[in-house]
């Protein structure tokens, strides 16, 4: 074998490689674009998941953003005040206090306290299933279908299907608000994560309709309106919605609820220990009743 | 003016996105604005009469004169990414507006089969120099011709009031095709 046969192609090829490779680093220098070094410091500090979050095509978009000045330096809702602080280092600015925000379902209507119109067999995909008439199997049409497509579009496995509506974990949830664009019933919502009452709850309908489709549904009776003494909540559409701004997270509302809409882990917890205090005293008067007919029964021999 | 007739026949009848079915990538991917569209165009132009050039002289100077012809893919794709560089750093500097407009598509002309379909056809009719330069500029006008006209068709057809399952792509391969057979016309032209 001839080993011109594998030298002429090697070294022609290479050859060609190499001309056209040194033209092009030539090219490259003329036709060099000054780029503002600190678009590439800023693309360091974000978290580089390209989620889209911010509104901007990933990262690299956020980051010219926030150096041509159109986007603040916290405007990485993944990132959070840590890449926020850092990009505000190369930018030379305050970063601002930012508030880490949360996703939360608003809707309670688990399998057992909401009402379903029919059986549904279909895609599991609550967008699908919304376009059908009467918007889905919940008899309410407010409420959560529970059928996941929050679930599949988070990337951080931070949203779950329990007992039929999505809910969000709160530890792993970034704020990228992804759940939030999918949701067919708009029932996600941002809210900081320090604040932790919430209205479980998003039905637009009439009280009388609320209560024929679900037994946690707001009733708009504005109990919590007057409960509230910082002008927080208020029902509008027949719906509590709080204000986080003016939210001291005391909980009154949620101790009021007479449906028990309004959340709050502590009030929650009061209300158990109230409820389990309570089974206690009726448990001990019901072992009274029992031993004073018994006693009776003695002084009777 | 068998020239003439070279360019014309490599607009009209041998169209290499109407009749040879080359390059639809870009030709239903960058056909959405007309703008674009026409930016899209030049910047084939560009490449693919480049692109003639260079690959008939390392075709003839260097592949036939070596007796290694069979290589002639991996080289002319080497010759195409090159000068798509090029293309792309020079735009990036003259105009960076249509070069944020082109976004992934101009690194798409690298694999735009009708650059190659240009240099491979100039190789197997061996044109001569001229010849191979006119027939990649005819054949890029061509490409620029039919994704300006199909995007002027596609920013009409848009807003229309259309069946859902027809919206989008599924009436721009309808219109491309109805394109395709308006194309047909220009047979037997020459």
């Amino acid at each position: 074998m001839d080993i011109t046969s594998i030298l002429y192609p090697v070294l022609s090829v290479g050859g060609l490689g190499l001309v056209f490779g040194a033209g092009l680093g030539y090219a490259g220098k003329v036709f060099a674009v000054e780029e503002d070094p600190r678009i590439g410091q800023v693309l360091e500090c974000l978290p580089g998941a390209n989620c889209g979050g911010c509104g901007y095509p990933g990262c690299g978009g956020l980051a010219s953003a926030i150096v041509a000045g159109t986007a603040p330096v916290n405007g990485c809702p993944v990132g959070g005040a840590k890449s926020a602080a850092a990009i505000a280092e190369v930018m030379g600015v305050a970063a601002g206090e930012t508030e880490k925000m949360v996703a939360h379902v608003n809707c309670n209507g688990t399998c057992s306290n909401a009402k379903s119109k029919y059986e549904y067999f279909g895609m599991s995909d609550c967008v699908m299933a919304s376009q059908l008439a009467g918007g889905g199997s919940k008899s309410c049409s407010y409420g959560c279908l529970g059928l996941g497509s929050c679930v599949n579009v988070c990337a951080f496995d931070a949203l779950h299907i329990v007992d039929g509506i999505a809910v969000v974990d709160e530890e792993k949830c970034v704020s990228c608000g992804k759940c939030v664009n999918i949701c067919p019933k708009h029932l996600i919502t941002l809210k900081p994560e320090s604040k932790k009452t919430v209205v479980n709850c998003s039905s637009k309908d009439m009280g009388k309709t609320v209560i024929a489709n679900c037994s946690v549904g707001c009733i708009g009776c504005k109990i919590c309106e007057k409960a509230c003494n910082f002008d927080a909540i208020h029902v509008e559409n027949n719906i509590a919605t709080i204000d986080y701004s003016k939210c001291k997270d005391c909980g009154l509302c949620a101790m009021k609820c007479p449906k028990n809409v309004i959340y709050n882990p502590r009030i929650e917890a009061m209300k158990a220990k109230k409820a389990q205090e309570e089974a206690a005293a009726k448990a001990s008067e019901a072992q009274k009743s029992e031993e004073a007919p018994a006693s009776e029964e003695n002084k009777a021999e | 003016m068998s020239y003439v007739l070279l360019v014309l026949a490599a607009i009209f009848v041998n169209n290499y996105v109407l009749s040879q079915f080359l390059g639809i990538c870009p030709f239903l991917g960058v056909s959405k604005k007309v703008e674009t569209a026409a930016g899209m165009g030049a910047a084939v132009i560009f490449v693919m009469t480049l692109a003639s050039a260079v690959t008939y002289f390392v075709y003839n100077l260097i592949l036939v004169n070596l007796g290694i012809e069979y290589l002639y893919n991996i080289a002319f794709i080497l010759v195409i990414a090159a000068l798509v560089q090029l293309v792309e750093m020079f735009l990036k500097k003259s105009s960076p507006s249509l070069y944020q407009a082109l976004g992934v598509y101009l690194p798409l002309i690298t694999t735009n089969c009708a650059v190659l379909g240009v240099a491979v056809t100039n190789m197997q009719r061996d044109y001569n120099f001229l010849q191979s330069v006119l027939n990649g500029f005819g054949g890029a006008v061509g490409f620029a011709l039919a994704i300006v006209l199909f995007a002027g068709i596609r920013e009409r057809i848009q807003y229309n009031n259309m069946p859902k399952a027809f919206e989008g792509f599924p009436t721009a391969l309808v219109a491309a095709g109805l394109m395709s057979i308006a194309f047909l016309g220009f047979q037997g032209l020459i």
